[in-house]
């Protein structure tokens, strides 16, 4: 076999497996009735077409190839353990999803749809449904998985066991939650996909302020949700949330990884190509009339995205947008964003009585951008010794080493005799 | 089917007799409910007060249940439902939930050698 063709294949198995892991997962799945065994012999797939694709060239369909694959070899295992399955079936397939065109027009009979489902059921941990869809919907290595959460390999290894048994002992169903309880349900993936965007863009601890693998994948698994549910206006919520925010990528940090404040960003190094998305998006899932939490956030983002500068923004309609928000979905952490719209508006005064009312919220103990709000806000009011503390106090608590760069310089600045123009 | 235990959390002491006519009336649609969800109580029991309760710890026996809480165990039942979706939602309606809760644990079924 040439080097060319070796080459190649190897090509398309990284291409298939970024593209197709989780189709050829969840149809494995449904035939092997088991997420282990169906891990396995998917793993097993990949393997096969690196040597079968080199010799025999790459096929017209990658992912049927692996999916027929993978099918063969679960068949396999379940002959070789009849005698068991027949006493236990591990993944619960209900019997009407064996009728897909019966069960009504509500549910979409897509078994990537029943993995995601599956892997960010309520009865898991969050923890263990961000880990499951990572490993399971995404195809990405316990290691890496560990690496990006920042715990060791034996521990995420630990988590998705205990996960996938508590799957198979306590039957969680493998199918679309029916239409009473898509709303619910699909909130509980999308904010696991959203917990994956926002750690990947702004790192909970480390070096890095962005982790774009992490970034990567949340986009590209909304992409595929917005493919299987294309009428659910929050899946295209999110999809423009996400695209919106890491719109800014390039710009949130210096040459030097110093990290840069929206209002410092080069707005002309924005990617345009996303922000026009986003907003067509944003459009797309106000016109349905069903406005929800991610949509409203991503209409938050637009209106920056498409500010000629910071002063510039329409902090007015932010205000009511963040209103709005606080309607369907009372976060201290969004009181304390609209905070930030309110002082570009009724002033720094105003808005530091507001962050002061949020600051007796339990829910803000230990979040670090509320005294670094606070910090920024006492320094526009020329208060330096109050700024100073706050800012003290933001440091004692951020984990992200270039948020801690951006805060240990504006202590500084503060606490300089000869203050510069602010 | 699978089978599997719900136990009943209700605040201590759980005493059976003190139970109002309101959490009575539901109690008594509940087999119903359960049924019409596609599910079947095997069995069920429901237990004196906590304060009836002996602990037994290595050779120490106490007072009171084997942990101390606000909400104690005041009965079980062992029910059969297709999947852990259709468990969850009978146990939803269980009365329990109003002031207490309840715990869904699927039953062990021992491998097969």
């Amino acid at each position: 076999m040439s080097d060319a063709g070796t080459a190649a294949a190897e090509r398309a198995v990284a291409d298939a497996h970024r593209r197709e892991w989780a189709f050829v997962l969840a149809a494995t799945a449904r035939v092997a009735g088991d997420l282990d065994v169906a891990e396995e012999c998917v793993q097993d797939a990949y393997v096969a077409a690196l040597a079968a694709w080199a010799r025999d060239g790459v096929p017209e369909k990658p992912g049927a190839w692996l999916t027929a694959t993978a099918k063969r070899k679960a068949i396999d295992v379940l002959r070789r353990e009849k005698v068991f399955r027949s006493k236990m079936p591990l993944l619960v397939e209900p019997a009407e999803a064996e009728f897909p065109e019966e069960s009504g027009v509500d549910v979409v009979p897509d078994d990537r749809l029943r993995l995601v489902f599956t892997c960010c059921h309520p009865a898991l941990a969050r923890e263990a449904q961000v880990a499951l869809t990572l490993r399971l919907v995404c195809g990405v290595s316990t290691g890496d998985i560990a690496r990006a959460f920042l715990v060791s390999e034996p521990t995420m290894a630990a988590r998705v066991t205990r996960a996938k048994k508590k799957i198979a002992a306590a039957r969680i169903p493998y199918r679309v939650p029916e239409a009473a309880e898509l709303p619910e349900r699909l909130d509980a993936v999308l904010t696991v996909v959203h917990l994956l965007f926002t750690t990947g863009h702004t790192a909970p601890t480390g070096g890095d302020l962005i982790r774009a693998d992490l970034v990567d994948r949340a986009v590209h698994l909304t992409r595929m949700l917005l493919a299987l549910m294309p009428d659910e206006p929050e899946v295209r919520g999110l999809l423009a949330l996400l695209l919106l925010t890491d719109a800014r990528r390039a710009t949130r940090t210096d040459a030097a990884g110093r990290l840069l404040t929206l209002e410092q960003q080069d707005r002309s190094a924005w990617d345009r190509t996303a922000i026009a998305e986003g907003n067509a998006l944003v459009l797309g899932a106000f016109r349905t009339g069903r406005v929800g939490r991610y949509a409203l956030q991503a209409a938050i983002a637009s209106l920056h995205a498409v500010a000629p500068s910071y002063a510039a923004t329409d902090w007015p309609q932010l205000i009511r947008l963040y209103d709005e928000l606080l309607n369907r979905w009372p976060s201290p952490v969004v009181g304390l964003n609209r905070a930030v719209a309110v002082s570009m508006v009724d002033g720094p005064a105003a808005a530091l009585a507001e962050v002061d009312a949020l600051a007796a919220d339990p829910r803000l103990a230990g979040y670090h951008y509320l005294p670094a709000i606070r910090a920024d806000l006492l320094r526009r009011l020329d208060r330096p010794e109050e700024a100073a503390d706050a800012y003290r106090i933001a440091l004692a608590l951020v984990a992200n080493d270039a948020e801690r760069a951006f805060l240990t310089a504006r202590l500084a600045e503060t606490t300089r005799p000869a203050r510069s123009e602010h | 089917m699978a089978q599997y235990a719900v136990l009943i959390y209700s605040p201590a002491p759980a005493d059976p007799m003190e139970i109002t006519p309101d959490y009575l009336a539901l109690l008594d649609r509940y087999p119903a409910q359960v049924e019409e969800l596609g599910g079947k109580i095997v069995t069920g029991f429901a237990l004196q007060p906590s304060t009836t309760a002996t602990a037994v710890r290595g050779d120490l026996v106490t007072d009171g249940p084997f942990i101390e809480a606000k909400e104690v165990v005041a009965g079980f039942f062992i029910l059969e439902a297709p999947d852990l979706d259709v468990a969850l939602k009978i146990a939803k309606l269980n009365p329990a939930t109003i002031d207490g809760g309840v715990e869904v644990r699927p039953l062990f079924v021992p491998p097969a050698e």
